[in-house]
Parts: C-alpha cells; structure tokens; sequence
C-alpha cells in the first residue's frame, strides 16, 4: 500500500511538473500575473510530492519490505539500520529518485527564498527546473519504477553491495546529487536570463549562490568519495581518474570557473556571455556523468545498473536540455553586451586567465574519458586511458593555476600593476621558497613533485594570508574581523586548495609501503616504525564474518598506536572486503591492512606510511568552508535585488 | 552520481590482496622497477584497475610474468613490450603517442593555446583608453584605494 502511495505521488508530480514547466513560462511571456504566480505554488507541490514519494520508499527499506522489487535487490533484514536507510539511494532506482528530490528541493528553494527576484524572472527559472524535473520524472516512471512489485515476496533480500555498507559512502552520493543537481539552478538561470535577453550584475547576484552551494556540496560529496576509496579499498588509494570519477571532477571544474566569472558579470558587467555558457556547460557535465554512470558505455569500476536503453533516453535528456540551450544562446548571445573595460593586467584579466585554465583542464579530463570510446567507434582501437595520461595531461593547468592565484587574487580591478602586487605577496613567496628549501632537503631521491607540489601549497597559503592582511588596510588586525565575509570565504577555499596540494604531492611522493609475510608474534621495522602483528582473531559482525588482527605499533621503544585491521566476509554476497585500520596524524597516517593466512604459517600484512595524508581531505574541508562562509555574506541576505542601481558605485572588493 | 557498485565486486570474490608478500622480489632496485611498471599496466579482465590494485588471478600472473622478465634482464620499455604483445594496447594506461593517439595528446595543448589567443583578443578588445581625464597619477590611485577599502 505505501508503495502504491509512493509510486502514485510520483506520477502526480510529474504531472505537476509539466504544469509548471508550461503554464508559468506562457504566463511569463504574455504577462499574465496569475500564471506567473502559479510557479511557486507548483514548484512547493512538486517537491512535497516527490517527498512523499521518497518517503514511502524510505519506508519500504525500513520495514523490509520484500515485496518491492528494489528492496528485495538491495536489502537484507540482518542490515544495519542506517545503511538500510542509504540502501535507498544505494541503488539505480533509488538514487534516481533522490536525483528529482533534489531537483525539486532547489526549485522549491528558489520559490521560498530570494523575495527580491523578479516574478516574471522567478516563473522563467522554475518553468526551466521543472522541464528538468519533468525529463528525469517521465525517466523514472518509464524505464526506472523503483516501486515495482514482486509477485512471490521472498524472506529475504539480497544485501547490499558490502562495500557500500560504509559511512563515509553512505553519504557520499546525496551530497554529490545536491552538487550535480545544484547546478541545474545555475542552468535553469541562464536559459531564463537567455530568453530575458537580460544579464546584469544582479543577475550574477542571484546565480552565484546557487553555484557557490552546488560547487560546495560537489567538493563535500567528492572528497568523501575519495576518502572512502581511501581507506576502504585496502592500499590508501584517493583518486583513480576513473570514468567516473572524472564525470564529477569535470563538472567541479568548470563549476569553479563559473563561480568565478558570476563574480566578474557581478562586479563589472563583462564576461556575460561566457558566464551564461559556463551555466550550461556545468550542468551539461552533470548531465554527461549521469549517461556515463547509467548508461555503461564507458568501463569504470562504478558501473551501475548499465542499460543501453536508460542510456538511450539520458542521452536524449543531455542533448534536449544542452542542445537547446546552447542553440537559444547562439541566438541570443550577441545581444549580451559586456559594459565595463579593464587593461590586461587587473583582477578581470586574472579570472579570465583562470577561466581558460578551469575550463581547459575539464577538457582535458574530457578528452581523456571519452577517448577510449572514440577509438574505439571510430579506428575500432581498443585502448585505456588512465591515471599516468592524466597526470601529465592535467597538472600543468593546475600547476599554471596555483602560480597565477595569489597574484590575480590582490590585483586591483580595472588595471594593475605586476610589480605592486608582488610587493606585498614578498612574505608569501620567502615562506613558500622556505617550504620548498626544506622539502628538498628532507626528501631523498626523486622529489621534485614534492618540492614544487609542496611549494605551490605555501605559495597558495601564504597568498590567502597575504590577501587577508591587505584587505586590512591601515586599520589592524580590529579590522580583520570586520572584513565581509566573502573575503573571509575567499582567502580560507584558496588557502584550502593549498593544503590539499602539499598533501597529495607530498604523500605521492614520500609513502612507504611494506608487504610481508608476519608470524603472530613477530615484530618487523617500517620506516622507523616497529610494528608487531600480535593477535589474529575471528570476530563475527551483524551481518558480515570478521578477521580481526592486533597490531601495536611503537617508535623509539614508546608506543604510537594499536590498531585492529580487519578482513570481513559477507555472506549474502559472499565477498570480502578490507577493513584498513588507520591512525590519522597530522603529519603522517599508520595504513595498516591484514591479508590471507600463508600455508607455510603467518600472514600477509601490508604497511603504509602515508605522510600528509589527511591533509588532502583536511584542504577539501576548507576549501568548502571557504564556500559556506563566502554564502552566508551580507550582500547575498541583504537587498540583493537592487537592479535599477546598477553599480553606480563600485564597492571596492 | 556513483554510488559505486563496483564492478571490483566481482574480483574481490576472489579473497586475496593485489600484490602478495611471495611476489616481491628480492632485489629492492628490481621490485621498485616491477611496481612502477604494474602501475601503469590494466589489468585486463577488471574494470579500470592496474595490475597493481587488482586481485585478479590473470594480474597476478601478469606481476610474476613481469618480474621474470625483469629477472632475466628485460628493460622497463621491453618488459612492457611483452606484456602489450599478448594483451594489446588495451592493457596500457599510457596510449603510446603515436598513429590517432596524437589527437589525444595534442588536443589539451592545443585547445589551451587556442584559448589563450581568444583569451587575449578578448582582454585586448575591452583594454582601457591609455589616456583618458580620469588617469589619476599612482599616489592618488593610492589614496583612492586606502579610502575606498576603508
């Protein structure tokens, strides 16, 4: 029955949605207030019916419910509960579903907040979002019905897929949905402001949030998909260039462009554009991973429910939305007439060197994830393309990137000067040469990517820092707490961006790695580290059969960590997975793994030192701080609507 | 976007890590060779992994295929000829440069340099009048900014 419901809340929604998608765009055009009106009411009912919807799935996992196909797939009684809850999404069905959740979310955000939008603009943004919804809607209920019944309910279900039955994956793809999903409003703005024939300061204004929160939830649900393969898949893994992983890369690129651009359209009235089609190209990049993901037509470790006819309809999905889109901007592109002017050398010039960069590198990533399907279409060439193409395809742009930053950061607006801007980033520059000195010195052999990795990192902190301090002026450190806090926002996501490059080039360049066979008993020595394997256990869990070791780890006689690495088995599945254990440091991580019992006695065991690891996840995390902070600035709560003075007076930041 | 069914699943039935402490060889000089090779390497039957992550039974014996080459004196470059003959260029996670793969290789520089042109045309196109009445000298412009951030 409460399948029923939710499965007929989905149709009703969808029915809505081509209400909204229809009747405010007309009204919109004609001027009739009452259509107009009648977005926002339906964008509130779309999203309370798609809640309903989602909720009634919610329940059927809950309850263990057998008789829905879906749970029975994905669910076994004996899980625990909260990945009974994200066996909702852990799934194609599900997860599509929570895609229109989302979906329908921002739409009913964009109908809630904002009460500066115009009314005529506000209806076009939501007719947009909700052709959307309705895309993905009529994709659910034809080819994905996750409600659908089964005729026998077994007793039990299938389980969910262990690796997946893991906090940090839990929560990884809802956030990774409210980024992809996030930059539809950016889309949906920029086809509004196309049909408009209208993009000024105020129109940034109001899309900059929306892809500021998308950009954010992207490197959250990103950073925890790399931390999970981490410390799930057993050798400290964080990044793979996967198909897949590229899909969200690709879009958190040109997201980060675009985030840039809204605040030159938003400043100075140039760029337009250029910023209304990195909107669409943002979102097309979401579009394209969901076809990659769904579709199975790359090969990626995350292939997921792959079904060339799902394939079929997204693709049809990606070239309506992305292809009319760009055509409306064929037409309308020209009448976007940028205002202000600015000589090469200025913060302009700056964020359009590192647009081009941005954007550039997400076409590399691109090019490399689609080529092996190209040859293969067309020279019928079976090749792979993987992370050694990538990592000398991609790094220059963002070695480029980091060395440009903090100069185009505390460059004025309109013209500067090269030498005016060094003066004050001097500080920055002696403390990332110190960096780089003492990185040499400490590393032996092949270490320039953890010299110059390392000295962009101080670079790029340094640089925030020296952005702070000079956005205080005469004044002190009083003023420092008083700045706005986009500054704040500012200086933190790109000092953020550092710490995340001194950790990956550091730990690529500096970890050890030990495999051995280790009796029970036996101490051996790892990079300074004593570890002695001292108890294998078997250890049974809810729904899953443990290994577990007992491992003490010492240095210099005192002891640094006792860990317990684990090999589970899970029987509804029958597959095995490794349960790293880990001590986190601020300077280095303990990567501890327990392999197979040898038949001559003893165990594999595997060891990493992994220095500065944490520092890649502990720089994503500030770099979304960097995000939230920036969000919650005064000029995006307060009268963000002025649009008849437009930018009289230039603020100086 | 991924909630990642791997596909690794279906080759982690299989209970073992990738490289096992009987694999290692016993020159270090040898087996640090060995392991950047394997990184580069596809494991053929997986779904994107090297034959350094993978547990497949076919990368475990492509590691001890490698190694004996490597033990009977094959360069890297050899050691991975071998390998490429009997799996195809499909096993490289490096496409040689070279035949179609060039458009692979050329297409991000070329794309950056070709943006950079636009870039530049565009920058130059909105350039600021160099003299104009509002020129303030660099002292004024000073001032200006101390006031305006304060």
């Amino acid at each position: 029955m409460i399948a029923e419901i939710g499965h007929f809340a989905l149709i009703l929604a969808f029915a809505v949605a081509l209400f909204q998608m229809i009747v405010p765009m007309i009204g919109a055009a004609r001027g009739w207030g009452g259509w107009i009106d009648s977005a926002r009411p339906a964008a509130l009912a779309q999203f309370g019916l798609i809640g309903i919807s989602f909720a009634a799935l919610t329940m059927a996992f809950v309850t263990s419910d057998f008789s829905v196909a879906l749970v029975y797939e994905n669910s076994h009684t004996a899980k625990p509960m909260l990945y009974k809850i994200s066996g909702v999404w852990g799934n194609h069905e599900g997860s599509m579903l929570l895609w229109v959740l989302i979906l329908s979310l921002f739409g009913a955000a964009a109908a809630s907040f904002d009460a500066n939008l115009p009314p005529k603009l506000r209806a076009r943004v939501l007719s947009v979002q909700a052709a959307i919804g309705a895309a993905f809607l009529a994709f659910i209920l034809f080819t994905s019905n996750p409600f659908a019944r089964m005729a026998s309910p077994p007793f039990n279900g299938r389980d969910l897929n262990p690796l997946l039955q893991d906090p940090g994956l839990a929560f990884h793809p809802p956030f990774l949905y409210l980024g992809y999903v996030g930059l539809s409003m950016a889309f949906s703005f920029a086809v509004a402001a196309l049909i408009e024939g209208r993009v000024d300061a105020a129109w940034a204004r109001w899309v900059r949030p929306w892809t500021l929160a998308a950009w954010v939830f992207l490197t959250i649900g990103i950073a925890l998909g790399s931390w999970w393969a981490y410390y799930e898949l057993g050798w400290g893994g964080f990044w793979f260039w996967d198909p897949v992983e590229n899909a969200s890369f690709m879009p958190w690129l040109i997201a980060a462009a675009l985030l840039h651009s809204a605040i030159v359209v938003e400043k100075r009235e140039v760029l337009k554009s250029w910023t209304i089609l990195l909107a669409i190209m943002a979102f097309g990049f979401s579009l394209i991973g969901t076809f990659i993901v769904r579709s199975g037509i790359i090969t990626s470790v995350h292939s997921f429910a792959s079904d060339p006819e799902r394939g079929v309809f997204i693709l049809a999905i990606l070239a309506f939305f992305v292809g009319g889109a760009l055509l409306l901007f064929s037409v309308r592109a020209a009448s976007m007439q940028a205002r202000g002017a600015f000589a090469p050398v200025s913060r302009e010039g700056a964020l359009v060197l590192n647009n081009i960069l941005l954007a550039v590198s997400a076409f590399v990533v691109f090019i490399g994830t689609v080529w092996p399907l190209v040859a293969e279409m067309a020279w019928d060439k079976k090749l792979s393309v993987g992370a050694p193409f990538f990592e000398k395809a991609f790094t220059p742009f963002m070695v480029a990137l980091a060395i440009i930053l903090p100069l185009g950061a505390i460059l004025p607006w309109k013209r500067g000067r090269l030498k005016r801007v060094l003066y004050p980033l001097r500080g920055a520059l002696v403390f990332a040469a110190a960096v780089m000195a003492l990185v040499f010195a400490v590393s032996t052999g092949h270490s320039a990517l953890a010299v110059i990795g390392a000295g962009l990192g101080a670079w790029l902190v340094g640089g925030a820092v020296a952005d702070l301090w000079l956005r205080t002026g005469n004044s002190g450190l009083a003023r420092l707490r008083r700045l706005p806090r986009a500054d704040w926002g500012k200086a933190v996501a790109h000092a953020g961006l550092g710490v995340t490059f001194i950790g990956i080039s550091l730990l690529m360049a500096w970890q050890v790695e030990d495999i051995r066979v280790a009796q029970v008993g036996q101490t051996f020595t790892v990079a300074g580290y004593d570890i002695t394997l001292e108890a294998v256990e078997e250890r049974p869990g809810p729904n899953y059969d443990s290994i577990v070791a007992t491992m003490r780890v010492g240095r210099d006689g005192r002891q640094v960590a006792l860990l317990h690495p684990e090999k589970r088995v899970y029987p509804v599945q029958a597959m095995p997975t490794t349960e790293a254990a880990i001590q986190n440091g601020l300077f280095r991580d303990l990567y501890l793994v327990i392999g197979d019992e040898q038949q001559a006695g003893g165990w594999a065991v595997r060891s990493y030192i992994k220095p500065f690891a944490s520092w890649i996840w502990l720089g994503s995390a500030l770099m979304a701080l960097g995000g939230c902070i920036s969000l919650s600035d005064r000029r995006y709560r307060v009268a963000a609507g002025a649009r008849q003075s437009r930018a009289a007076a230039q603020p100086a930041e | 976007m991924r909630v990642l069914i791997l596909t690794l699943s279906l080759l982690l039935a299989l209970p073992a890590l990738a490289v096992q402490p009987d694999e290692v060889l016993s020159d270090p000089a040898l087996e640090a060779r060995a392991r950047e090779i394997s990184k580069i390497l596809r494991c053929p039957v997986c779904q994107g992994e090297t034959i350094d992550e993978s547990n497949a039974p076919i990368s475990r014996d492509l590691r001890l295929y490698l190694r004996e080459r490597l033990v009977a004196g094959d360069s890297d470059a050899e050691a991975v000829q071998a390998v490429t003959d009997r799996f195809g260029e499909y096993v490289l996670f490096e496409p040689p440069a070279r035949g179609v793969n060039w458009l692979l290789y050329l297409a991000g520089p070329v794309m950056a340099v070709l943006a950079l042109l636009l870039g530049w045309r565009f920058v130059r196109s909105r350039n600021l009048p160099e003299e104009g009445p509002a020129r303030l000298s660099d002292e004024e412009k000073a001032r200006l900014d101390r006031i305006m951030r304060d």
